[in-house]
């Protein structure tokens, strides 16, 4: 049964990260694009921690708690941009 | 006492962030928690504010279980906007008068409006006291304002004593 | 492993890729972008974090000792969401207020 059911969630977070691409590629504004990205993140995230289940292999983890700490700081550092020009001031 | 454990809090939540994160394995792995939950708030005490704030514990932990239980309405809420037709859909700014004017429990109110029905926060105005909202389908703006403010204005007030 | 634990697992993980999912239909279909703000912060958040309990359901019942790192992620990812979603509310009125801006004015 769980893994039936790890395949049907795999394709539904596939569809969640086509939606999100779409947004980036369409836009309109550059925040669209950084809260699709950031959108994005979220559900690479969600894809490793499945992967993490599917191959009973905890290791996985580590990667998505990276990935949740760099797509946050990317996040950041994007809207500060937009908001100031500069990053570090 | 107060000199080795300026954030006796800070202290205690990394102590458990570092036990969580390796998964209270081993005894090494308790004896770093104990040496990073003492030395980093004695390195870092410079960056914190002077006075840690005083915490009730049983009126933050039932605010604890409403923000939990008002994230899952408010998911289910969304995912019904989202799938319905988008025009029906009526979203407005709305402005929520603060009664506290501590930046942190500001901050705090902030994020947990973000984090649930309807609504994210957008600004805290520290001229006015104003907490700046976008709520996704509002009929009436005094109820929203009503609900953010008996909800969870009024417990973080209870919590922190301000 | 039990059939209900099992199931428990199963049923988080479904809830899990279907919040997500949800979130970004949202971000995808809604008309402009104050709106789509209210998809990921709450939704996408709410979903990675019940796939991560089960996950975390998972590993404490197939390996030996208990797994905690996932709600330690969880905490991350709950706390990190609403700031995220303050700075790019900030970033957006932004754009929309400056005067030179070649962009839509709706944000």
């Amino acid at each position: 049964m769980l893994n039936a059911v790890i395949q049907i969630a795999f394709a539904m977070i596939a569809l969640a990260m086509v939606l999100s691409l779409y947004r980036m590629v369409r836009g309109p504004d550059a925040t669209d694009r950084i809260l699709a990205l950031d959108t994005l993140y979220i559900n690479t995230i969600a894809l490793l921690v499945l992967l993490g289940i599917n191959t009973s292999n905890s290791a996985y983890f580590e990667s998505a708690l990276l990935i949740a700490i760099m797509g946050f700081v990317g996040t950041v550092a994007l809207s500060k941009y937009l908001l100031r020009g500069n990053i570090i001031e | 006492m107060r000199r080795f454990f300026p954030h006796p809090a800070l202290t205690v939540a990394i102590f458990l962030l570092w036990m969580a994160l390796n998964n209270a394995s081993s005894l090494a792995h308790t004896v770093l928690a104990l040496i990073l939950a003492i030395g980093l708030p004695l390195l870092t005490r410079r960056f914190w504010p002077e006075h840690p704030p005083s915490v009730k514990l049983l009126p933050a932990i039932r605010l604890f279980c409403i923000v939990i239980y008002d994230i899952l309405l408010a998911s289910i809420d969304v995912a019904k906007l989202v799938l319905g037709p988008t025009k029906r859909i009526k979203p407005a700014f709305i402005e929520v008068p603060l009664d506290m004017q501590d930046p942190f429990v500001g901050t705090l109110l902030a994020s947990i409006v973000s984090l649930t029905p309807g609504t994210v926060s957008i600004d805290i105005d520290r001229a006015r006291w104003v907490l700046q909202v976008h709520a996704l389908n509002v009929d009436d703006r005094e109820a929203t304002i009503r609900a953010i403010k008996t909800r969870y204005e009024q417990p973080l007030k209870e919590i922190f004593s301000c | 492993m039990s059939i209900w634990t099992e199931t428990l697992i199963a049923l988080l993980i479904l809830v899990g890729a279907g919040f997500t999912l949800l979130g970004s239909i949202g971000l995808a279909r809604l008309p402009d972008f104050f709106m789509r703000l209210h998809g990921p912060t709450k939704t996408t958040t709410l979903g990675v974090g019940a796939m991560v309990v089960a996950s975390a359901i998972y590993f404490s019942v197939t390996d030996p000792g208990i797994s905690l790192h996932e709600i330690a992620a969880t905490m991350f990812l709950f706390i990190t969401a609403p700031v995220s979603a303050h700075l790019l509310c900030k970033a957006a009125l932004h754009i929309a207020h400056k005067p030179d801006s070649e962009s839509d004015p709706k944000g």
